[in-house]
């Protein structure tokens, strides 16, 4: 169960999060004009890494607000998190 | 006005049984106005909506403050939920919405969404550390915290006080964390006369 | 005590009575069943899962492999270790052959949880584990110390030390008394603690009333689940004693040299009257000369060292105990139990010169080294590193807050780990932002001759490997283990997965490190190198029952309702489980015994909603508030279909889709004015309706403003159907114009309705004329008993609803999709925009996946038998026999039903192609026929839509 700081919240339980995936995935500006591959990639394919991972979580059972965090998938440590719209912090 | 009906009403005569026992004081208040506020913290709006109801909307996650008999909870970094008693829903949504002035702000009368039960008493703490993940030390979780989170698997908003605390259910699921809280209380409640103590 | 022969003198205590394989015995207060039987002579306890091999009490603690029993009384409860299980009056047990049997009744015990939090967690409260707690409780940390034994001391409650003068169980018990009287610290005494997690999520089961047998309380929970978040975590959890493989270490009689140390001093009970020790190392001494004092004849000690500590020989010496150094225990022998050892020098194992000899003897104490507890700590992710001087490994570095302390990091003397448990105490306190106080005291401890090196021997060579038994519980042998080996396996963890070694519920406490160092012996390599299974959770056993805790039962998932409830319940309702809700399924009609079944019900449900009037409770379908100026952008850009052009007072249907084109929800949308929608979704997708809108105003589009708040329980709702609603609508709301031209379909009005608020839809999910009435749902029950009031209404379940919109070919989104069917698939090309630049999922529909002409469509399957009904999810083929497997399969049935108004049953099916197989035949199963079922329309009944306005 890890513990996960909302950026609202504060440490809650990741019973209270919901998962979403690789972060800085836009939708794409016009859909129309991407190729069958290019829109299937956004569709179907992610990164998964092992290490540093920037990701979407919301806080579901709490405030309801979406925000990415870096989490090392290897020791799942969150290395920061951080609101939906700024860039994802650099990690030393 | 024909007959309401409130969600925990059921419960009433075994709340005051299991209150009786030692245990945790538990009870539904029910019918209180509640209003869902939307509106961005740095508008305008968000600063008469504040004069307006009399207290400033507080900006402190997971905080709440009184303002007369309102009490305004921290739900959302744009999301507050406004807590008045029973009846006052229609005057608060004409306040509130007169207070927006035309500016983009969701206000929705939620009175009957959630109900609101009361776990007060010495063992308040220990009964809801059977289902919460929450700290709720004192030093913590003192009055004037407020949290949404979840107690076993009901989602709640959790509101702390002087004596204990008032927890908003979702109607739908008032039964449930009812019975939960009864099934709690059980062993903090000193057993009718004649039975064993626990050792 | 002549009932308990060995019993010591001055034992003292209350005398409980208790039975094992039948027979009566007595035992003191304090014991374990583990000593109670030794106290009485019983040796044999259990026998062995794959041998059948007799086995007796091996060790003291949770790290028994063999003594295994199962409680008969007053509960059932299989694969307990009679060393954990503490004797009460009136237990009755038996001793198994490798397994157990589960309970053949419910429990009646009650478990729950409890969430902690505190600063520093400490684990074990053995010497070091109660100085690391004392240092950090008393400067005002918040500590929570847990220990899985009865009393607090760890390895203090086996041994004859002192500390400050008192005894060492004396001074623990003294020490965690004052410690739980702090505020801010809790002792939770017998608790293990099972699992440690990220983020210092620790997880703990506490054994509350389990000690009690028949006396305990009925409203206390037995076991309870600590789910524990510490700031900092001190594992002070101590050492395994290990033993050496050699010929019949298996037998009863062959006992761990600690373990036999603490029946003879706390327990007061004498394991057996002529001992021969075989140890490593200098710790089995102090045991030796234990038991000693307490009256064993100690014939010999074999030590594998040339050299043992000076003071020990010396201690031996004084008593006449004989030292055969650079000696081995080559065999245990006996009948049934140990009646002989043979030892022999070194070297004669090892192909050289020197005698055998023959020792008679009942007990066998073994030491083969200590290997640290260290299964939380790599637990946790904490790295492990091999300890030559220990033979043994060790935390290396952490991964979390969390430190070991005492001997679970390697620390041997008693001062020691006093000292190295108030330095983690101290660092704990610093973590935490506490003051750290310069001076702490440690208790005065006896002098300890200084330790003379272990030597580390696994294994005693042989030319036969049959009975050196390395893992007891699982019966695996040194000679599977070179098998293992000979075949090529050269990681502990295949030869684990090969011979099973390590993988009994014992985990392997004792077993682990000795297979990898028989393991390295037959590769010719370090233990160093090859290092150590996997540690994983839980430490020891924990019953299902305590994980279940209070979600069990009535509490097991939440049963949600609505404001209706108790009505349908009085009147008899059948319900379904609807995600969490309950939803009534139908009304038999009472007065008949046993009532009308599920059919008759239905039919006469659905011909009153065809031909009268009916009601159903609506009230779980989702519901949104979206408010603000861009509510009408924001639901065109979710929907397939326009709504903006909705006008306020009018309703749209609308579907969404994933952005892969794939139908997600459904529902109508109702325009309260120009800045606000009321969307409704179905009942199992109201949340994540709602997650999906904020996902996408928050994460894509921050720029429109818009809100979205549920109102799922601030209405609730009466679905009216009929072609008598209109008229029993008209009586209950008079100010209500209900004329078809004032009130026409797809719009709303608010007005009073049984003199409550309401806002009235005119919406059919039925095809029928039909309304959906909405009031607070604190007045929903009063709404309902007012329809029902006149008697002329039928109420209807979500069975007749079913049967109704299938009928009519309204698909269910989650029974007639499954993520993989667009609107397309569904004959709903309608409702999909062609004039919107963009939508969730339109450039999906433009994929060449999404338009292949063999995906499966929406369509209606006629059985040719009209009395055949269809079981839901059977798979339809073309032919009337089938085929050779792999069958090929066209598609499924989705939804299956009698209908009243077709006089017929039908049904709905994804299909291949399927429109275009409109009056084709294919063929489903039903029992162990192929019935021929003919594809058409999905809209089986009045297809022109003449009904709606009644
Ligand atoms: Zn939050």
């Amino acid at each position: 169960m890890l513990l996960i700081p909302c950026p609202w919240c504060g440490p809650r339980d990741e019973a209270e999060f919901h998962y979403g995936g690789q972060a800085h995935v836009a939708y794409p500006e016009d859909p129309a004009a991407l190729s069958d591959e290019e829109w299937a990639r956004y569709l179907f394919f992610r990164d998964n890494p092992k290490g540093l991972f920037a990701e979407r979580w919301s806080h579901t059972a709490g405030c309801r607000r979406w925000f990415n965090a870096v989490r090392d998938t290897a020791t799942n440590e969150i290395h920061a998190v951080y609101r939906v719209g700024e860039p994802r912090p650099v990690i030393a | 006005m024909a007959e309401r009906r409130s969600p925990a009403a059921a419960f009433a005569a075994r709340f005051e049984a299991a209150s009786a026992g030692g245990g945790p004081r538990l009870a539904e208040i029910p019918f209180l106005t509640q209003i869902d506020l939307r509106v961005d913290p740095k508008s305008p709006a968000a600063e008469r909506i504040g004069t307006a109801i009399g207290v400033p909307l507080p900006l402190e996650p997971g905080t709440a403050v009184r303002g007369g008999d309102l009490t305004v909870l921290w739900l959302g970094p744009d999301e507050w939920l406004l807590l008045g008693p029973d009846g006052a829903a229609p005057g608060l949504v004409e306040r509130l919405t007169e207070a927006a002035a035309g500016e983009p702000v969701s206000v929705v009368d939620v009175s009957a969404q959630r109900t609101t039960l009361v776990v007060a008493g010495e063992r308040a703490r220990d009964v809801l550390a059977h289902g919460c993940a929450l700290d709720l030390h004192p030093r913590v979780f003192g009055p004037g915290r407020c949290a949404q989170t979840t107690l076993a698997r009901a989602g709640v908003v959790l509101v702390a006080g002087e004596d204990g605390f008032r927890m908003l259910v979702r109607s739908s699921f008032a039964a449930y964390v009812a019975e939960w809280l009864l099934d709690a209380s059980l062993e903090y409640v000193t057993p009718p006369a004649g039975e064993a103590a626990p050792a | 005590m002549s009932g308990q022969p060995y019993r010591r003198e001055g034992a003292t205590g209350r005398v409980l009575r208790f039975r094992f394989d039948g027979q009566e015995y007595e035992g003191l207060e304090g014991d374990t069943l583990a000593s109670a039987l030794l106290a009485n002579g019983v040796r044999a306890v259990a026998s062995s899962i794959r041998l059948g091999r007799p086995r007796g009490v091996y060790a003291a603690g949770c790290e028994e492999p063999n003594a295994l029993v199962q409680i008969e009384e007053p509960f059932p409860e299989p694969m307990l270790q009679a060393t954990t299980v503490e004797l009460y009056d009136g237990l009755v047990a038996t001793g198994l052959p490798g397994q157990g049997r589960l309970a053949d009744r419910p429990d009646p015990a009650r478990y729950d949880a409890v969430h902690a939090h505190c600063d520093v967690l400490v684990v074990g409260a053995g010497p070091a584990g109660i100085a690391a707690a004392g240092v950090a409780a008393r400067a005002g940390a918040r500590v929570i110390l847990a220990d899985e034994r009865p009393e607090p001391g760890g390895s203090l409650l086996g041994t004859a030390e002192t500390l400050d003068g008192r005894p060492g169980r004396e001074w623990a018990a003294g020490e965690v008394a004052a410690l739980a009287a702090l505020p801010e610290a809790r002792v939770l005494g017998r608790t293990t603690v099972l699992g440690h997690y990220d983020d210092n999520y620790v997880i703990a089961v506490e054994r509350r009333t389990n000690h009690l047998g028949a006396a305990a309380p009925a409203e206390m929970a037995r076991e309870r689940v600590w789910r524990i978040r510490a700031k900092r975590v001190v594992l002070a959890t101590g050492g395994h004693e290990r033993f050496v493989a050699f010929a019949g270490n298996d037998l009863p009689g062959v006992m761990l040299a600690g373990a036999a140390r603490t029946y003879a001093n706390r327990h007061r009970v004498l394991p057996g009257r002529r001992a021969v020790v075989f140890t490593t190392n200098d710790s089995a001494y102090a045991a030796a000369l234990d038991l000693a004092d307490a009256g064993v004849e100690i014939a010999a000690i074999a030590d594998v060292r040339q050299a043992p500590g000076e003071a020990w020989a010396a201690r031996c010496a004084e008593r006449g105990i004989e030292v055969l150094t650079g000696h081995v225990v080559t065999a245990a022998r006996g009948e049934g139990e140990v009646s002989s050892v043979e030892t022999a020098p070194r070297s004669k194992t090892q192909g050289a010169g020197g005698e055998t000899r023959e020792i008679p003897a009942d007990l066998l104490l073994v030491s083969g080294g200590w290997s640290p507890v260290v299964h939380l700590f790599s637990q946790s992710g904490g790295t492990l590193r091999y300890d030559e001087g220990l033979g043994a490994f060790t935390p290396g570095e952490a991964r979390q807050a969390v430190e070991a302390a005492g001997f679970a990091r390697g620390v041997t003397t008693l001062r020691g780990c006093l000292e190295d448990g108030a330095e983690a105490g101290r660092r704990a306190l610093s973590a935490a932002g506490l003051a750290v106080p310069s001076e702490i005291a440690v208790p005065a401890v006896g002098e300890e001759p200084p330790a003379a090196p272990a030597e580390h021997l696994w294994l005693v060579e042989s030319g036969d490997y049959g009975t050196h038994f390395v893992d007891l519980q699982r019966d695996v042998t040194v000679g599977e283990v070179l098998r293992a080996v000979g075949a090529g396996l050269s990681s502990v963890e295949h030869v684990k997965r090969y011979t099973t070694a390590g993988t009994a519920h014992d985990q392997g406490k004792t077993s682990g490190l000795l297979t990898s160092g028989v393991v390295a012996h037959a590769l010719g390599v370090e233990v160093a190198e090859l290092g150590t299974t996997t540690f994983r959770a839980p430490y020891t056993p924990v019953s299902f029952a305590a994980l279940a805790g209070r979600d069990r039962g009535p509490l097991h998932d939440p049963v949600r309702v609505t404001a209706m409830h108790e009505w349908h319940v009085a009147r008899g309702a059948l319900f379904e489980n609807v995600g969490q809700w309950k939803r009534p399924w139908y009304y038999p009609r009472p007065g008949e015994d046993p009532g009308e079944d599920m059919e008759a019900a239905v039919l006469r449900e659905c011909r009153a909603a065809r031909e009268d009037v009916a009601a159903m409770d609506a009230s779980t379908l989702g519901k949104i508030d979206v408010v603000g100026p861009d509510a009408a952008v924001f639901l065109d850009r979710l929907y397939t279909n326009m709504m903006s052009t909705l006008r306020a007072g009018s309703i749209r249907y609308g579907v969404m889709c994933r952005a892969d084109g794939m139908v997600f929800d459904d529902g109508t949308v109702i325009r309260l004015a120009d800045d606000r929608f009321l969307v409704t979704t179905t009942t199992g997708n109201a949340a994540a309706v709602l997650d999906w809108m904020e996902e996408w105003l928050q994460t894509e589009w921050p720029d429109l403003r818009v809100h979205c708040t549920s109102v799922t329980e601030q209405w609730a709702t009466v679905a009216l159907v009929g072609p008598r609603s209109r008229e029993v609508l008209a009586r209950l709301a008079p100010g209500l114009a209900v004329d078809n031209d004032s009130f026409p379909f797809m719009t709303w009005r608010d007005t009073e309705v049984a003199g409550i608020e309401a806002r009235v839809c005119r919406i059919s999910f039925s095809g029928e004329l039909a309304y959906e009435i909405n009031v607070s749902s604190w007045s929903g029950l009063a709404l309902w008993e007012a329809v029902m009031a006149s008697g002329e209404v039928t109420p209807y379940g979500t069975e007749t609803m079913h049967v109704l919109r299938a009928e009519k070919g309204f698909p269910i989104v989650g029974q007639d999709t499954d993520g993989t069917v667009t609107p397309q698939d569904l004959g709903m090309e309608w409702i999909v925009s062609k004039k919107k630049a963009d939508f969730v999922g339109k450039r999906s529909f433009a994929r060449a996946d999404t338009s292949r002409p063999d995906r499966k469509h929406l369509v209606g399957l006629l059985p040719e038998d009209p009395g055949v009904l269809l079981p839901e999810g059977a798979h339809l083929v073309a032919t009337s026999s089938l085929p050779e497997p792999p069958v090929p399969t066209l598609g499924f049935v989705t939804s299956s039903y009698r209908s009243a108004a077709l006089g017929r049953t039908f049904a709905l099916a994804l299909v291949s192609g399927g429109r275009e197989r409109a009056g084709e035949r294919l063929y489903a199963p039903v029992g162990a026929d192929l019935v021929p079922v003919t594809v058409t329309s999905h809209v089986l009944y009045d297809p022109e839509g003449a009904r709606r306005d009644g």
